[in-house]
Formats: structure tokens, sequence, C-alpha cells
């Protein structure tokens, strides 16, 4: 069955310097399972290529049913220095609920 | 000891609602009201504008904000902790005094804390052995020593709890943590030993659940936000916080917005690294020890947070010039939009290769169709896009080049693709890019400085 992440999870994400940090959040315990399988490094670096040209750190918090993604040398420089229209890359979180699973 | 106390978010950012505060003080009862005004690029500009009038460099939005709620903070007995002191406390708080004055206030204790801005003690600091290398990339900061211009250190909790020691109605500080100015109450009211970690952790948590204002009660909600009612009353959120280190984040009743687990951990995820390493100058916070309950009624309970002891360093950040940039849109309709706009791209890259302009980067955005997604961008059918806006922006060293930049982008209006508009603004003019230098610093380098004044 396919289903696209934004059915099961919600999110945030921000800046820290050049890299983003994207939060993905399961609406619940079976969606965080399924997160928590799916959503590995590997997979979100390759959803976000040609836009993370950097490393991706993953990091686990069970208790809010969350993943928590670092996708380094992501937003053009960072800050004032960055050109990109999103330069803070607060609409990332959306576009990793994009991403189409197969489960 | 006080039972519980009310810490309210009054302010995520410089910039934002302006009637929050003043919401956060009327709405309801509160005890304190902490307000972060301070981002990386605002420390440079508060530089700059001191550098020009000794007596400016805070937020001047702050004197108007108090001079409209001292009355009642004094009525209510609610203190203020703000970091809007930026690069000047002092004159941030004569400027309240003065405002505490005309209000005929005769009773006001503002307490400012001094010794974060390290910008002309860097050579010594430098001399001393501590090169301030780069915390991302390791590098000396010898190199870009005289482009910077700010350099402030960050400061946690303790000297505002200092300055609530000695009676402070008022905190005004510089570069502070923005959760030390949630936790600094915490410790003030019940008592808290400072090697109590889990409290401290616990405070700092929170102070991350407010320090955005609304992100934490329904604003920039990913979830079901469509379900969430009168944004445009939205309750700023409130701590209400016990000697256990147990808080429940809510908001004042007859506010829009949510807080849910939901809103609250989506606020939890922002802006965080590692999340066991959560390194503050109080402590170091694990946040994947943090346990939500939401209890309905726009409550929810944060609890279990563990915390370790804090690093011997406090965090550096410095602003430095480097260089230039400008940004051009044009906006291109139906039909053919986006084809108008990559060709009016083209166009103008030809034409700044001819007159031999050179930029450290180029970049073009299509608004309307990949702008912020790129590559994850859906296809789509040029039949069906109404509009596209085309964004060019460049930087670079040279301020000329720069400027020419903006010089290239009205002509095409007339000299390239139809049915183009929204070129009101006149030329893109440069602005500075303003580049960070975060590094750390020996905590025994640098001791915060606590002064009261007072009105009597």
């Amino acid at each position: 069955m396919k289903i696209r992440l934004i059915e099961i999870a919600h999110g945030r994400s921000g800046d820290k310097g050049d890299a983003a940090n994207v939060g993905i959040i399961a609406y619940d315990d079976k969606g965080y399972e399924i997160i928590k399988k799916h959503l590995t490094v590997e997979r979100v670096k390759k959803h976000f290529e040609g836009i993370c040209l950097g490393e991706v750190e993953r990091y686990e918090l069970p208790n809010l049913r969350a993943l928590n993604f670092l996708l380094h040398n992501t937003l053009g420089g960072g800050g004032t220095v960055s050109l990109k229209l999103d330069a803070q890359g607060k609409t990332l979180a959306a576009a990793l609920l994009r991403m189409v699973l197969e489960i | 000891m006080k039972e519980k106390i009310r810490i309210a978010s009054g302010q995520g950012f410089w910039g934002d609602l302006i009637e929050a505060p003043y919401n956060q003080v009327t709405k309801g009862n509160i005890d304190y009201l902490v307000m972060d005004y301070l981002a990386e690029v605002t420390m440079s500009i508060l530089q700059k504008q001191k550098n020009k009038n000794p007596t400016l460099g805070y937020a001047l939005d702050l004197p108007k904000l108090m001079k409209r709620i001292l009355p009642i903070c004094k009525e209510k007995g609610i203190k203020v902790i703000t970091n809007g002191g930026g690069v000047n406390p002092a004159s941030c708080a004569d400027a309240i005094l003065k405002e505490a004055l005309d209000l005929n206030i005769d009773d006001l204790k503002i307490a400012i804390v001094l010794g974060d801005n390290i910008l002309d003690r860097l050579d010594e600091i430098i001399d001393s052995g501590c090169e301030l290398n780069n915390m991302e990339t390791a590098v000396s900061i010898i190199p870009v020593k005289n482009k910077i211009l700010s350099a402030n250190v960050y400061f946690g909790a303790y000297p505002i709890v200092e300055a609530l020691k000695k009676g402070a109605d008022i905190v005004i500080t510089g570069r502070t943590t923005d959760t030390g100015l949630t936790l600094a109450p915490m410790i003030y009211e019940f008592g808290w030993d400072r090697s109590n970690y889990d409290l401290m952790a616990a405070g700092t948590v929170v102070g991350h659940i407010l320090e955005c204002g609304a992100q934490s009660t329904g604003g920039n909600f990913l979830g079901d936000w469509e379900t969430i009612e009168n944004f445009a009353e939205i309750g700023f959120p409130i701590a209400e916080a016990y000697p256990n280190g147990e808080v429940i984040i809510t908001k004042h009743e007859n506010t829009g917005g949510r807080v849910s687990f939901e809103t609250v951990a989506e606020q939890l995820l922002y802006e965080i690294g590692d999340p066991k390493e959560y390194i503050t100058p109080d402590c170091v916070a694990d946040f994947s020890s943090i346990k939500l309950q939401d209890l309905g009624n726009d409550r929810v309970k944060v609890y279990n947070v563990k915390g370790k002891p804090e690093t011997e360093f406090y965090k550096v950040s410095c602003s430095y010039k480097n260089g230039y940039k400008a940004v051009g849109t044009l906006t291109y309709s139906w039909p053919k939009a986006l084809t108008k706009s990559k060709i009016a791209d083209k166009i103008l890259r030809q034409r700044l290769n001819n007159i031999g302009l050179q930029f450290d980067e180029i970049r073009t955005e299509f608004v309307g169709y990949n702008a912020v997604h790129e590559t994850l961008a859906a296809k789509i059918d040029e039949n069906i896009i109404n509009e596209i806006m085309l964004r060019i922006s460049v930087r670079s060293e040279d301020r000329d080049s720069v400027s020419r930049f903006g010089q290239e982008i009205a002509p095409l209006i007339l000299t390239g693709p139809p049915s183009v508009t929204g070129f009101a603004g006149g030329r893109p003019k440069p602005s500075d890019v303003i580049a960070y230098w975060p590094a750390l610093i020996p905590k025994k380098l640098v001791e915060p400085i606590v002064k009261l004044l007072e009105l009597r």
C-alpha cells in the first residue's frame, strides 16, 4: 500500500547555520513505527537530492513519536548570506512530508 | 515559596505582534512577562546604531511597550524579563525609567545585565590564547577579526536570577539565551539548586517552548492547522510552573490558537540538533526524556525532563561584513508564464555576462513553481499556470557589480518576453551581507555584571 508521509505525520523545520533541521512527528504509535522504519538517513538524503548537499543526521525521539533530521549544507550559506527565498528552511518539513512510502 | 508561577511569552522575535505582550498582561493573571528580541542579525544592526549614536543599540520598541504596560505591571505585580537591551542595556533602562517618570511612577527597580559584549575585548581574549575558532569549521577568527561588527557571549539564567534577588521589577539584558529568560524566574521563585540539572533542564525546555511566541500555541502549525480557531486573536504561550519542575503550557482563556500535544511537540523540535545534547550555559538538556500529557482545554503538561551538567564554555556569536547582495523580481502572466520567466532569466544572464560582471553566486527561482521545494516540486502543466514570479539574486564582494545588476532588471520589461509586470519597487539596491562566526569561550574569561537602577 502506498501512502504519503503527510497522511501519518506532521512536523516543523528551521535553520541552524547552513544546516536545516527537519522534525517529523507521527500522529500515533503505529505511524511512529512506520517513520522509524522507512525514514532512514539514506532515504531522506535521496529525497533531498540536489537540495541537501551535505550529510544527513537522524535522531529518534520516541517520547514525542518523532524523528529529527539535520540536513547539512542545505541553505545556501544560511543567514543573510543565503540567496534562497527559503533561506531558513521553513518549508522543508512540508517538502519531506511529500514523500511517498510503500508500506 | 510560591506554589506555582505563571510565566508568559510576549514576543517571539523583534517584529512579532505588538499587541501580544499587552494581551498577556491584561487578559488574565501572570507573574512574569518574558520577551525575546534578539536574533543574530539583530545584534549587528544594533551595534551599528550604537556606533553612530552611543545612546542607541537596544530594541526601541521596548520603552514604547513599557510606557503602555508599566502601570498594569505595577498594579498586578508582574515582573518583566527581556533581552531587548541588545548592545546597550543601560540606555534601554534609562529610556524606560524616563517613561516611568512621565507616568508618575516613583518606585521602580530596573536591573541590567552587562558583560556579554566582548567586541572591545577581542584582542585581549585572543592574546590570552583563546582564538575563538569557528565552531563549524575550526578556523581561527584572526583573518576576519578586522571585519567584525559585533561579538557577544550568550549568558544563561544566572545573571537574571541575581537581578531578581536584588529586587528588580524589570530585568534588561544584552545577549542572553532565550531559554535563560524563562528558566531564571523558576530558579528564583522556587529556590532551585543550580546543580539540580533535571530542574535546570526542565526550565530550559519550557524556555524553548516559549521562546518563539505563538509557534507553540498553533502558529505555523503544520498538523491540522485548518481546524485551529481564531488565528487573528491567537493567545501567546503561558507556562504554569511548579516547584517540582512540572509545567503546564497553556494560554489565556478567550484567545485564539490551540495548545495540544501536537502544537507543543512541533515547537520542541524546532531548530534543535541532537535531542540528547541541547546545550545551554545552564545545563545540557535531554529532549528525548521529555514527556507531554495533553490535559485538554488548551493545557499540556511537560514533565520527566532530564539534564546533565553545563559545559565549561559560553557560546559567542560574532557578526562580520561579507560583501553585498541584491534581489530582483518580475512577474510574468499566462500564457507560457514559466517559459517567459526562463527566457527572461537567460537574457539577463547574457547581458550580465556581456558587460563582464562576475558574482560569487547568482540564483534564479520561479516563485509559483519550484522556488521553495526545488527538485521536489511537482511538475506543472504550463497551460494552467496563471503567473510566475521570476526572482533573481546575486551576491558579490564588489558593491558596484551588485548595484549594476539592480539596474539590469527593469529593462527586461521593454526588452524581453511580454505580459510582464511587478516592478513598482524601483531598482533593487545592494544590501550588506552579514555572516556569523559562532565560537566558544571559556566561562572564566567573561563575567556577567548585574547593576540595579532605582527610582525612589
